[in-house]
């Protein structure tokens, strides 16, 4: 009984990680295009969902509709980017802050105004059927965001390593400054970046709806444990990011579950303390590089 | 201090004091509330504005003062007096406690540290029920003005946190042009220069986050004897935000940007639910938008760039005056 | 000597009459043309899901408006965005008292915003009807006269919940998660008084969670894994559903005991699946829009009327757009019953005397009764089933008042 107690809650830790994994990644790219934590991911994210859902109800079959949700995501990061982030570009690190913050506050709003608080379902693409394994049960679905998750990672990794575009994106986020004598075109870059970063989060929201159902403040509480993930990945890092969702999904059930005078009152509490110490040990971050400060 | 400049402050001194005899009490009451979100701007200005470590987690201190008088107040009936200092004593210790461990965290890690402790606090205060009252909260009841002073206490209340507001702000004044306020500042701009010329950043780092908390954990006391009712619910997520919202708004760095700040977020959602009960939040992030595209640097950084520019204008021959710090982190009042 | 008398008694009567005469009429927020009544719910933030509830209120007193108004008089209703935060409440309500001058606060939401305010509201006699929320203590005319509530307890339906297990279910081993709120605490504490000593032994264990947790995926599994046969659900919708859906993934089938707060069939079960839903009980008390089974009842009818025509935008699945129109339709009862004596005094007075009044969604057989000791307007309630498609009311209708 112990055992099997233990191996679902992991398997369910990782299922929930998976979606902490996939907006932490968003995170990531924006952090490396703009030094910055883009507070509005969550709701970008939940926002483009409810594009897809407008598809879907049109009649749009799932996946025109997916594809269809990423492009249109991608230019609604790009043109967040370059109409509403763009004056303050080069401002003081904490008023692009705040205009995230102002971002976040209109999308919640208008996401309600527009479709109202009430919980929508939203499909999964995956087949419906739990799968056992011993006495231990998941969904097609957590494998799914798994494996998407990963897939995600690998295409970001791939596009950042190998591709001339990938390549001046990292270029201009680090060194805009060589980057310009370079030819690279910092601003658009910038706005690439962003639109990458929507497009990640409308895939983890897509990949979130089904589990925890669509309505204004469904990233609310995922875009906290988001944060976390980044933050103990390495916010540089997209694998620290993903491993940091993982970790997260999975230190938070178990502490719920084996720390019983504490039990699930203090549950995020508890995750929060372990991250916190985390960091402590490892300033960096699991997977971060130092920054080495030139005097 | 030019003269034109005493005689308008003394002018908005007069009326600051006067206006518990011209506005009602809902109006006091508001003024009341600006009176305390100053002091707490204040307070995380001093850390964030001036030494550069951003918090997300001062709803946790704000939410400590309050508790900290209210359980006094109605546990052990002790004088409202007594709690606000006690309370602010309470902060001080709980944020130098907690700058200790923070020292090895910066920037984006502070920044979640802070922000774990604005998610934890509401958690913690329900949990330990058999103090706090639980999800219930505590109700407290108004203070009366001492000695038969015929004052309501709406009135009696807003003296009061106005008196406190301006101690604190000379506090503050004194403070940034002491030695250990220069040492603040230096640890920000530059760490490893304040370090090689013998300051202790590490003392000065935890002190400042012991002051920053301090100061939010008296105006969380008078907060909640002003609202007369504390509760977990009070002081959310989004509270910390707020603050954080206030300090940019108002003006980094910059001493009076607390009232600007303050104001800002006291009346602003006010006005923005006055423009659309359909979506109030739309409006306001608007604001917030709009607000950051036209004073980047706050409104503190906004009117010192217009006197700049008006005294250019006086003395065109000067020549660099206009160089406005392009950062409002390092710009100084 | 004679004429002296006279212009005593005069002066007197004329003083009387000052001092009782517009008592009745001075009070603020009533003239001859208009009744003006304050509130306060979210807009904003992430409770803002309840502000449905006031759009659906302003929607129907525009209605009463189009049709003449209570007693000629238009309702002014006034409402506005507290955030679900207790210190913004607090100001709100006193902007609504002391410069707008309303005649009574209704309908303000969430427990610890109405604690905020309970006393102020007591302290300047202001009524303070009908509060969105369904704690215990807003029922108490001794210590807190103008202040009342109007759906039933949390803790009232806890019992309810307690009674059924007692008598259905031999060997129960209970297992429940709840919001760790107010609201939580309240059905929790319910449902431990209603089981009496048997709550000890018969529940196995307690889950929360907080509004911020993504998923209640791990408190599911740990559930089921403490052996419980029974589940009892206070969570509200988008946990209920997430809930709902898991036990049924990982192939839980306890007796699933779902509060009322969440058993909207278009916005609950649907979602988390209409075949996962099938089994669970709940208590009902007003008509679930999205339940089948009222499609021809007339009082169904009106309210998609009404929705039709002054709250176009409002969603029809969403129970809250029930429970505003008839709370308010609750509050014009009130005011008709108050003739042309609008003090605050006589609307109390009138709140306080509701006999057997009966509004179209709520379930057939359920009256609002209140009394000058009763500050209870719902006490009853309904057991019901699903059936995979509705509910299906079973047992008598439970009468909290009757005991």
């Amino acid at each position: 009984m112990a055992i099997d107690t233990f191996l679902q809650q992991v398997v369910s830790g990782l299922a929930t990680g998976g979606i902490y994994a996939s907006l932490a990644l968003a995170l990531v790219m924006i952090y490396q295009a703009t030094e910055i934590v883009n507070f509005a991911q969550g709701e970008m994210a939940m926002f483009s969902t409810y594009v897809a859902w407008s598809m879907l109800n049109a009649g749009v079959p799932y996946w025109a509709a997916f594809l269809g949700t990423l492009v249109l995501a991608f230019l609604g990061g790009f043109l967040i980017e370059r109409v509403i982030v763009r004056p303050v570009e080069g401002k003081p690190v904490l008023t692009l802050v705040i205009v995230c913050i102002g971002l976040l506050v209109i999308l919640n709003s208008l996401a309600g105004w527009i479709y109202s608080y009430v919980i929508q379902p939203f499909p999964s693409p995956f087949p419906r059927a739990p799968i056992r394994v011993g006495t231990v049960v998941f969904g097609p679905h957590d494998l799914g965001v798994i494996v998407v998750t990963l897939a995600m990672l690998g295409l970001l990794y791939a596009f950042f390593r190998y591709t001339t575009l990938g390549l001046a994106m990292r270029a201009a986020a680090q060194n805009p400054g060589s980057s310009r004598l370079c030819g690279i075109r910092v601003g658009r870059m910038l706005g690439l970046g962003w639109g990458l970063a929507a497009l990640v989060g409308a895939v983890a929201g897509l990949l979130v709806a089904p589990v925890i159902f669509l309505e204004p403040n469904m990233m609310g509480g995922i875009l906290i444990y988001a944060f976390a993930a980044a933050t103990l990945g390495g916010i540089t890092s997209p694998f620290g990011a993903v491993v940091g969702g993982f970790l997260v999904g999975v230190i938070e059930n178990l502490a719920g579950t084996y720390i019983p005078f504490i039990g699930t009152e203090l549950k995020l509490t508890v995750a929060l303390l372990i991250i916190v110490v985390v960091l402590l040990v490892r300033p960096t971050g699991l997977f971060g590089h130092a920054v080495v400060r030139r005097v | 201090m030019p003269r034109g400049r005493a005689v308008g402050l003394g002018a908005l001194l007069l009326l600051v004091l006067l206006m518990p005899f011209a506005l009602s009490g809902f109006r006091l009451f508001q003024f009341t509330q600006v009176c305390v979100y100053a002091m707490v701007l204040l307070g995380l200005n001093l850390l964030t504005g001036y030494n550069g470590q951003i918090s997300l987690g001062h709803g946790a201190f704000y939410a400590l003062g309050a508790y900290t008088a209210a359980i006094m107040i109605d546990r052990w009936s002790v004088p409202y007096g007594w709690t606000i200092p006690a309370a602010g004593a309470a902060c001080f210790l709980v944020g130098f406690l907690f700058g200790i461990p923070a020292l090895r965290l910066e920037g984006l890690h502070l920044a979640l540290a802070t922000f774990a402790l604005a998610l934890a606090v509401p958690q913690i205060l329900k949990y330990f029920d058999g103090w706090t009252g639980g999800s219930q909260g505590i109700v407290l009841s108004k203070p009366r003005a001492p000695l038969g002073i015929p004052l309501s206490p709406d009135q009696w209340l807003y003296y009061l946190a106005l008196v406190v507001l301006l101690v604190l702000f000379v506090l503050t004044w004194n403070l940034l042009r002491s030695r250990p306020g220069r040492a603040i500042v230096a640890i920000r701009d530059n760490p490893i220069a304040a370090r090689a010329m013998g300051i202790d950043a590490a003392l000065y780092k935890s002190l400042t986050f012991g002051v920053s908390a301090g100061y939010t954990g008296v105006a969380g006391a008078l907060g909640g004897l002003a609202v007369a009712f504390v509760a977990p619910d009070s002081f959310n997520v989004f509270l910390s935000i707020t603050f954080l919202v206030g300090i940019v708004i108002g003006g980094l760095a910059s001493v009076p940007g607390a009232i600007f700040g303050a104001l800002f977020i006291q009346f602003v959602p006010n006005y923005a639910q006055e423009i659309s009960k359909a979506a109030p939040w739309a409006i306001y992030g608007v604001f917030l938008i709009a607000f950051m595209y036209v004073m980047p640097d706050g409104v503190a950084g906004f009117l010192r760039r217009l006197a700049h520019r008006a005294g250019d204008q006086a003395r065109p021959v000067r020549p660099a005056a206009s160089t406005t710090p392009k950062g409002g982190q390092h710009a100084h009042t | 000597m004679h004429t002296r008398r006279t212009i005593l008694a005069l002066s007197l009567t004329v003083a009387l009459g000052l001092l009782a005469g517009p008592a009745s009429a001075a009070d603020p927020g009533v003239t001859a043309t208009e009744i003006k009544i304050g509130h306060t719910n979210p807009y904003s933030g992430p409770a803002s899901a309840y502000g449905t509830i006031g759009k659906a209120i302003g929607a129907y007193f525009k209605k009463v408006n189009e049709e003449g108004g209570v007693n000629g008089r238009k309702i002014n209703f006034i409402t506005l965005d507290d955030g679900y935060s207790p210190p913004k409440a607090v100001e709100m309500v006193r902007k609504l008292v002391e410069q707008d001058q309303v005649l009574l606060l209704f309908q303000t939401l969430g427990t610890p915003s109405n604690t905020a305010i309970w006393k102020y509201m007591n302290d300047q006699q202001v009524p303070q009807l009908f509060v969105a929320t369904g704690a215990t203590k807003w029922g108490d005319p001794k210590g807190h006269p103008w202040t009342m509530g109007w759906q039933p307890t949390y803790q009232t339906e806890g019992h309810i919940y307690a009674q059924y297990i007692l008598r259905n279910v031999p060997d129960a081993k209970i297992g429940i998660l709840f919001q760790n709120d107010d609201y939580g605490k309240d059905y929790l504490k319910g449902l431990k008084d209603g089981l009496g000593d048997a709550a000890k032994k018969a529940i196995v264990l307690e889950q929360s969670y907080e509004v911020t947790d993504p998923t209640v995926d791990s408190q599911i599994v740990n559930l089921k894994n403490s052996g419980a046969n029974v589940f009892f659900n206070v969570t509200t919708p988008k946990f209920a559903a997430q809930a709902i859906k898991k036990a049924a993934d990982i192939g839980w089938q306890p007796v699933h005991l779902l509060n009322n707060v969440s058993s909207s069939v278009g916005a609950v079960l649907k979602p988390a699946g209409l075949s996962a839903s099938k089994g669970v009980i709940t208590t009902q008390y007003l008509k679930d829009p999205t339940d089948p089974q009222w499609k021809n009842d007339q009082g169904f009818k009106d309210w998609v009327a009404f929705m039709d025509k002054y709250y176009p935008e409002g969603n029809k699945a969403d129970a809250f757009n029930v429970y505003g129109y008839s709370v308010a339709q609750s509050l014009i009862q009130v005011l008709k019953q108050c003739g042309n004596d609008l003090s605050r005094a006589n609307v109390l007075k009138q709140a306080a005397s509701l006999k057997g009044f009966a509004v179209p969604m709520l379930l057939p057989g359920i009256k609002i009764n209140t009394s000058p000791t009763d500050f209870y307007p719902i006490e009853q309630e309904q057991l019901a089933r699903f059936d995979g498609e509705r509910w299906v009311l079973f047992g008598e209708l439970f009468d909290a008042g009757k005991k």
